[in-house]
């Protein structure tokens, strides 16, 4: 059947709402996504499919991910008139007695994380709550209730988890497709790009770029052009656009088909990295799908609007994520940038015009389109509109992805979304935007995500990486990581970047060996700004800015590696020992258990003792220590 | 054919240029602009690039060998020599590396006894490190062929590594 028209697209939409909120019998949603596939989700799936085959009244289904990765696998269980309840940590061992359970009315408090108090997504205002009917299990928190997610605002994220990522009816269920069809009947497309433009979207790639301004530019020339989606999501520490393929691709082709209507394009491509083959896996089934229902081809819905996506994959280089490498690499050649005197929209992909936007910006475009620009233009600060999917890692409690209002302070996403640092360690930065990004320390915790603020700070939004650091993290080996990273994807064409970088690198590699003299400091300074100034792309003119956020704002602790032959967090292997503190030690013995190379020595329940001659510095006993006997000194 | 000994490797291995015919052509129209894909399918099949592979790729799909050559060493996947039976991918993205992830490879080096981007000497083991395979909330990771291994630490390494033969 081809959706050409409002009414077929409306009884799919009406049959699978039905089946998504009050199926049959039984059903269980795993969250397949990679993290959850990581923590164990497939096993689990496949023990449920053994147990449950298809069609016995209980249904096993995969969905996207949704976001708290730190509890994975997530598993969700409904049924007609039951609570919705989402179980935690639920590996292949448990997953039978939880389902069994369920059906049982039994529920197992302990793996249970939350309920649901409604289900449906923004887009989805006008009809009931499917729950409100169904009482809630006393003594379970609700899901929109629990920390990691009271303080988020599901745009982009609206339908990771809670649909089939390979059901084309799920995403129209959830209001998919609505949005495109409109703007191919009834919306001029320069009444799309006001839209936009009045919704006040800026790329969430990192650049921050207005998307309805691109579109504008894009739309405004003549000939052959393309819509691209950027998926070569390259920062470390960054993964809400694999999420988001991986959970909810027909948001992404949505969004791309209503920039095709918006700006006169034709061909779209998707360059995903080759790193998240389960996303490209999702994206051609999606692709597929949506060609089964007329919805990409030729003369779509009876109109003479036609419209093809091409994927790409890369093959592991950061610097194509930069917009005229990634053009070239799209050609078959090899991607490196080229001065951008004039811009991939005018002339980008075989010379043409070229409209370039993130995976996360298109995934935002339906709900713009549906719910009007006004209305995302509400949420936020002045400059910086709607919400952002941030990926919070590292140190601390709550990992997961979390896509927040803009203006939230660093400080509520850390500590209320994030839960804090693990182990009573204390907050040391958070570092924001990957490698052309900066780390910003706790004074600053309070101030909003913003573009201009974190801008001000010496930070980027960046495309969303949140990278939370405790007080074992030295500052001056991250800054010497980023650089090392760089100094690989640095594609070497111009001089400052390529010959810059591993001069910078190399006096951070002294700092951090011990090897640091005075006026490292002030040589470190005047490279980051001859490289800012002189490279010729974005990845060079942004490459110190992790050194200069780190001499801004932890200047003390490179003097501490340079002058005083210390690293203070205890990371530079040159420069601390671990000694036992013979007051706190009580003897428990457990590191002497764990040391690899037998040098801790001690009879129990009497202080111990490192033999330094022996210790490789590899700081087993440091986490293993319960009484922080361990000192680093 | 041109010699162009830019490999150091041992190329005895044998290409079926039947059905690297077939790839070039009906997978991908013999289009220049899908060579990346091209050759990550044939990294596919033969764990590596071939040199033979490459040089027919050049003359069938029009594009001179030097810039393939140039693709094959710019694009990080791409490898010329032959990698081992299992490819273990180390994560040093930004949230493993501050979880101790420099420390699993560090661990994981001595184990093997090779280096960044090497091949143990029974062909068992390649050993490289990447940049960030998505999975941050459940670093330190380690990626073993297909298989993604989480919240790695030094002690679990030589039990994971043991179930790869």
């Amino acid at each position: 059947m081809q959706v050409g028209f409002f009414k077929d697209l409306e009884k799919i939409t009406r049959d699978y709402r039905k089946k998504l909120y009050y199926p049959g019998g039984i059903k269980v949603n795993i969250g397949m996504a990679s993290c959850g596939i990581a923590a164990g989700a497939k096993a689990s799936f496949e023990k449920a499919l053994e147990r449950f085959p298809q069609g016995n009244g209980t249904q096993i289904s995969q969905t996207g991910c949704l976001g708290f990765c730190q509890e994975e696998p997530l598993v969700e269980i409904l049924g007609n008139g039951k609570p919705r309840i989402i179980y935690r940590h639920l590996t292949e061992d448990k997953i039978l007695d939880a389902i069994e359970g369920y059906i049982q009315g039994d529920f197992n408090t302990k793996w249970i994380l939350a309920q649901l108090r409604d289900p449906r997504s923004l887009l989805e205002d006008t009809i009931e709550n499917p729950l409100a009917e169904v009482e809630p299990i006393e003594g379970i928190p609700f899901l929109e209730d629990i920390p990691f997610y009271s303080k988020q605002t599901k745009i982009a994220l609206r339908n990771c988890g809670y649909i089939d990522p390979d059901s084309i009816e799920e995403y129209m269920a959830k209001g998919g497709y609505l949005a495109f069809i409109k703007s191919l009947s009834q919306i001029e497309p320069t009444e799309i790009i006001n839209i936009v433009k009045e919704s006040g979207l800026r790329g969430r790639g990192g650049a921050g770029f207005p998307t309805g301004t691109k579109w504008e530019s894009c739309a405004k020339l003549d000939g052959e052009r393309y819509v691209i989606c950027n998926a070569d999501e390259g920062d470390p520490g960054a993964y809400m656009d694999r999420s988001i393929l991986e959970g909810d691709p027909h948001s992404v082709l949505e969004g791309m088909l209503i920039a095709a209507l918006a700006i006169g394009s034709n061909q779209g491509f998707i360059y995903v990295r080759h790193e998240y083959p389960l996303a490209v896996k999702r994206l051609v089934t999606a692709i597929k799908r949506a060609e089964d229902y007329g919805l990409i081809g030729e003369n779509i819905g009876g109109s003479d609007f036609s419209f093809k996506i091409k994927i790409s994959t890369g093959a592991g280089a950061f610097v194509c994520g930069e917009s005229t490498a990634l053009m070239a690499s799209l050609e078959g050649k090899v991607g490196r940038p080229r001065a951008k005197y004039v811009h991939t929209v005018e002339k980008g992909f075989r010379d043409k015009p070229s409209n370039l936007n993130n995976v996360e910006t298109y995934a935002n475009i339906p709900a713009i389109l549906l719910k009007g620009g006004q209305w995302y233009a509400n949420i936020g600060t002045e400059h910086s509109k709607g919400t952002k999917v941030f990926s919070l890692v590292g140190k601390v409690k709550n990992t997961g992805l979390v896509e927040v209002p803009m203006g939230i302070s660093l400080r509520e996403i850390v500590f209320d979304v994030g839960g804090g640092i693990p182990k009573k360690k204390k907050f040391k930065a958070v570092q924001t935007g990957g490698p052309s990004g900066g780390c910003i320390p706790e004074k600053f915790l309070d101030a909003p995500v913003d573009y201009q603020k974190l801008a001000e700070l010496g930070a980027i939004m960046g495309s969303g990486g949140m990278i939370v650091m405790d007080h074992d993290t030295c500052m001056v080996n991250i800054a010497r990581y980023f650089l090392d990273f760089l100094k690989d994807e640095s594609c070497g064409q111009c001089i400052p970047c390529r010959e810059g970088i591993v001069q910078m690198l190399e006096i951070l590699t002294d700092i951090c060996e011990g090897n640091g003299k005075e006026g490292d400091i002030e040589l470190l300074e005047e490279l980051a700004t001859m490289i800012k100034r002189f490279s010729l792309c974005g990845l060079g003119k942004s490459a110190p800015n992790s050194v200069l956020t780190t001499l801004l704002y932890f200047r003390e602790e490179y003097q501490a590696h340079i002058r005083g032959k210390k690293c203070p967090a205890g990371v530079c292997k040159a420069l601390f020992h671990y000694e036992v503190d013979e007051k706190l030690c009580n003897g428990c013995h457990l590191c002497a258990l764990k040391c690899p190379q037998e040098a801790v020595t001690g009879e129990k329940k009497e202080p111990h003792h490192i033999d330094q001659d022996k210790c490789i510095k590899c700081s087993i006993c440091y986490e293993a220590c319960k009484f922080d006997a361990i000192l680093i000194k | 054919m041109i010699e162009t000994g830019i490999y150091n490797a041992n190329q005895d291995v044998e290409i079926d240029y039947m059905e690297l015919d077939r790839i070039i052509d009906q997978e991908f129209n013999n289009d220049k602009e899908n060579l990346i894909m091209i050759l990550q399918v044939i990294q596919h099949q033969y764990n590596y690039l071939p040199q033979a592979s490459l040089l027919y790729l050049s003359e069938k799909i029009g594009v001179p060998f030097s810039q393939i050559y140039g693709l094959s060493t710019f694009y990080s996947t791409f490898s010329l020599e032959p990698r081992g039976r299992n490819i273990i991918s180390v994560c040093l993205g930004t949230a493993c590396y501050v979880r101790g992830g420099a420390r699993v490879w560090e661990r994981i080096q001595e184990i093997l006894n090779v280096g960044a981007g090497k091949t143990t000497e029974d062909m068992r083991f390649t050993l490289e490190p990447v940049r960030c395979i998505g999975c941050c909330g459940l670093g330190p990771v380690v990626k073993i062929n297909e298989d993604i291994h989480s919240r790695i630490g030094r002690e679990k390494i030589q039990q994971v590594l043991d179930r790869y033969q």
